[in-house]
C-alpha cells in the first residue's frame, strides 16, 4: 500500500503545472466570480447604461457645430464605465477577498502569485470591452450617437487600455486601505461619484469651476474623458477644452504616470492577509 | 505495514529535541519564538512530528496554537528559533514546497460564486499531481452538492468543502486548524473516518482542536501547548500520567455514595463483591479522561 517513506525525498513526482495553465484557470475563476454576482453586474454594467439612457432623454441640446449633448456624454460615461470596471471593481472585490480569507487560502497553495493578478486583469478587460460595446450599442440605436472613424479608433483603444491599466493598479492599491469589501465600497463609491462630477462626465468640463478643474486634473478620470472626447467629438469642439486642444500627449503622459505610481503603490502595499496577522 | 514502525513505541514517547531540527521529520521546530508587540505568543517551543502520524495540538485559546501552525504553514514570520517543514524552512518555501502541503485554515476558504466542483477544479489546477475533484467530493460526502455554489452550503458542508480543498492537491502533510467546529456529532464521526482513510493513504496530519474526544479518537500523539510552550507530548492514553493514574471505584453502600482510588481496581472490586450478597449497587470503575488530565494540566499552568 501507499505507505509513507520513512526518510526522504520531498520532491513531488511530477512537474508543477505550466504558468499558462494556471493563468487560464484563474481567468475562468475571475470571469465566473464577476458575472455570477448580481450586485457587481448591476453596479458595474447596468448603472452606466441607465445613466446614458436617463441623461440622453433629459439633456437633449445642441453643443454647437451640430453636436448633441449625448455625443459628448457618451465619451464621459464610457470613461466612468472604465473607472467602475477597473478601480471600483478591483478595490471592492480584492478588499472582500482579503477580509474573507480567499487571498490567504490562495497564498497557501502553489499557485504562482502572478496568476491572481492575471485573472483580475482578464476580468477587467472582459468587463471593460463589454461595457463599451453595450454603451455604444445603446447610444447608436436609441440616441443616434456617431461612431468614431479611422484613426479615432486607435486613440479609443490606447486611451481605454492605458486608463484601465492605471485604474486597475490604483484599485488594487486602494483595496489595501480598506478593512473589508463594504468599507472599500463606502470609500471608493463617493470618491468615484465626485470625480465623475468634476471630470466632465455629467457636465461639460468647461462649465466646471476652474478650481475643480484643477483638482480633477490630478486624477486619471479627467484625462480618460478628455481622450475619449477627442474620439467622439469633431475636432472643431477642441476649442471648448480648457487648453483649446485635445492634449492627447498629455493624456498619455498623465495616465502613464498613474500606471507607474499605481504599480509602485501595489508593490509596497499589497497584502495576502488581513492587517496585523503576520 | 511500514506505517506501524512510525507509530510511537510505549515508553519512548516524548520527542527528545536536539539542538538542530530533524530534517527527516514532517515538522521539526526548535526554540520557536513569536512576539506580538510586548506579548510573547510562542516562547521557545520545541516540536517534532513524524512522517505518517496524526498529531493533535491541544491548548486553550491564546496559548499559541494557531500562531505555531501558521508559522509552519508559511503565513507568519517568526522572531526566533528554527523551523523545518518537510525539510524546508517555511519562511523561504517556494511553489514546490507548497505543492506538498494541504492547508485547512480556521477561517475557511472564503465566499465564492463558483460551485463546489468548479472550486475544486480550480484548486487542483495549481498542483502538480492533484486528486480527481469528483473523487474528493465523494470522499467528503459532497457529491450531491457538486453543482451548488459555495455560499449556499450549510456550515458543516462548508467545512467539508474546506477539507476537500485542502486535500485535492494530494498533500504529503495536511494542516487541519479546528476542522470540525460547528459539526453535529454525526458529521464529526463521518469526518473522523475521512481523516483515518487519509492516514491510510500515508498523509501526515497536524490537527488543532478543542475537542478532546476528537484528539483521542484520531491522534497517534497529542501535544498540549500552554503559555507558548509545549507542556507535554504523549499518546492520548498516556497523557498526564493517565495510564498510571489510579482508577476510581464508586458504589453505593448504606444509602451513601462511596468512592475509592486504587491502583488495583480488579482486586478491590473482588473484595467489594464479597461484601454484597448480589450486585454491588451503582458500581462504576473509571480512569481519568483525557479531558480530566488536560484540564488539570492547563489549570496547573494557569495557577
Amino acid at each position: 500500500m501507499s505507505a509513507v517513506p520513512a526518510t526522504g525525498t520531498t520532491q513531488p513526482r511530477t512537474a508543477l503545472p505550466s504558468m499558462a495553465a494556471v493563468y487560464r484557470s484563474r481567468a475562468g475563476v475571475e470571469l465566473k466570480e464577476f458575472f455570477r454576482q448580481r450586485e457587481s453586474v448591476v453596479f458595474t454594467l447596468v448603472f452606466p447604461v441607465l445613466l446614458l439612457v436617463v441623461f440622453g432623454a433629459v439633456l437633449d441640446y445642441d453643443l454647437g457645430s451640430g453636436v448633441t449633448f449625448i455625443q459628448y456624454f457618451v465619451a464621459g460615461v464610457i470613461a466612468a464605465g472604465i473607472l467602475g470596471a477597473s478601480l471600483q471593481n478591483m478595490a471592492i472585490s480584492i478588499a472582500t477577498e482579503r477580509a474573507d480569507g480567499t487571498l490567504k487560502s490562495l497564498y497557501g497553495t502553489p499557485m504562482p502569485r502572478s496568476a491572481y493578478f492575471v485573472g483580475k486583469v482578464v476580468q477587467v478587460l472582459a468587463v471593460t470591452v463589454l461595457i463599451i460595446a453595450i454603451l455604444l450599442l445603446v447610444g447608436v440605436v436609441f440616441y443616434d450617437v456617431q461612431l468614431p472613424s479611422g484613426a479615432d479608433w486607435l486613440t479609443f483603444a490606447w486611451v481605454t487600455a492605458l486608463g484601465a491599466a492605471a485604474c486597475t493598479l490604483l484599485g488594487i492599491a486602494v483595496s489595501s486601505l480598506a478593512r473589508n469589501g463594504r468599507s472599500a465600497s463606502a470609500t471608493v463609491t463617493p470618491i468615484a461619484l465626485v470625480l465623475q462630477f468634476i471630470s466632465g462626465v455629467f457636465f461639460q468640463f468647461s462649465q466646471v469651476p476652474v478650481w475643480m478643474q484643477t483638482v480633477a486634473s490630478v486624477f486619471p478620470l479627467k484625462w480618460m474623458a478628455q481622450g475619449l472626447r477627442s474620439v467622439f467629438l469633431p475636432d472643431a469642439l477642441a476649442a471648448q477644452e480648457p487648453a483649446g486642444t485635445w492634449e492627447l500627449g498629455r493624456v498619455a503622459l498623465v495616465l502613464g504616470a498613474w500606471c507607474l505610481a499605481g504599480l509602485v503603490l501595489c508593490v509596497l502595499t499589497f497584502r495576502w492577509q488581513e492587517r496585523g496577522t503576520r | 505495514m511500514q506505517q506501524d514502525s512510525l507509530l510511537p513505541a510505549p515508553g519512548g514517547l516524548a520527542a527528545v529535541p536536539g539542538r538542530e531540527p530533524d530534517p527527516d521529520a514532517a515538522i521539526s521546530v526548535r526554540g520557536l519564538v513569536k512576539r506580538y508587540g510586548a506579548s510573547t505568543a510562542v516562547d521557545g517551543l520545541d516540536l517534532d512530528i513524524r512522517r505518517g502520524e496524526i498529531f493533535a495540538l491541544l491548548g486553550p485559546n491564546g496559548a499559541g496554537k494557531t500562531t505555531t501552525v501558521e508559522i509552519c504553514e508559511g503565513f507568519r514570520d517568526r522572531d526566533g528559533g528554527e523551523v523545518r517543514v518537510l525539510g524546508t524552512d517555511p519562511a523561504s518555501g517556494g511553489r514546490r514546497w507548497k505543492a506538498q502541503l494541504g492547508i485547512v485554515l480556521q477561517s475557511g476558504a472564503g465566499d465564492s460564486q463558483l460551485t463546489c466542483r468548479e472550486l475544486l477544479r480550480a484548486q487542483a489546477s495549481y498542483f502538480p499531481d492533484p486528486r480527481d475533484p469528483d473523487e474528493v467530493l465523494e470522499l467528503v460526502g459532497l457529491t450531491e452538492k457538486a453543482r451548488s455554489r459555495g455560499r449556499s452550503l450549510s456550515g458543516g458542508q462548508r467545512r467539508r468543502l474546506d477539507v476537500a480543498l485542502g486535500i485535492v492537491g494530494r498533500p504529503t502533510l495536511l494542516f487541519l486548524d479546528e476542522p470540525t467546529t460547528g459539526f453535529d456529532p454525526e458529521a464529526r464521526r463521518q469526518f473522523w473516518s475521512l481523516i483515518r482513510s487519509l492516514r491510510d493513504l500515508g498523509t501526515t496530519m497536524l490537527l488543532t482542536t478543542h475537542y478532546l474526544d476528537e484528539a483521542e479518537a484520531l491522534a497517534d500523539r497529542v501535544g498540549v501547548i500552554a503559555r507558548g510552550r509545549l507542556a507535554e507530548v504523549a499518546v492520548p492514553s498516556e497523557l498526564g500520567g493517565r495510564g498510571r493514574a489510579p482508577a476510581v471505584v464508586t458504589w453505593t453502600e448504606g444509602g451513601a455514595r462511596r468512592s475509592e482510588a486504587t491502583a488495583t481496581p480488579t482486586a478491590f472490586v473482588r473484595d467489594l463483591a464479597a461484601r454484597f450478597p448480589g450486585e454491588v449497587p451503582d458500581l462504576a470503575v473509571a480512569r481519568p479522561t483525557l479531558e480530566d488530565v488536560y484540564l488539570q494540566m492547563i489549570g496547573e499552568d494557569r495557577a
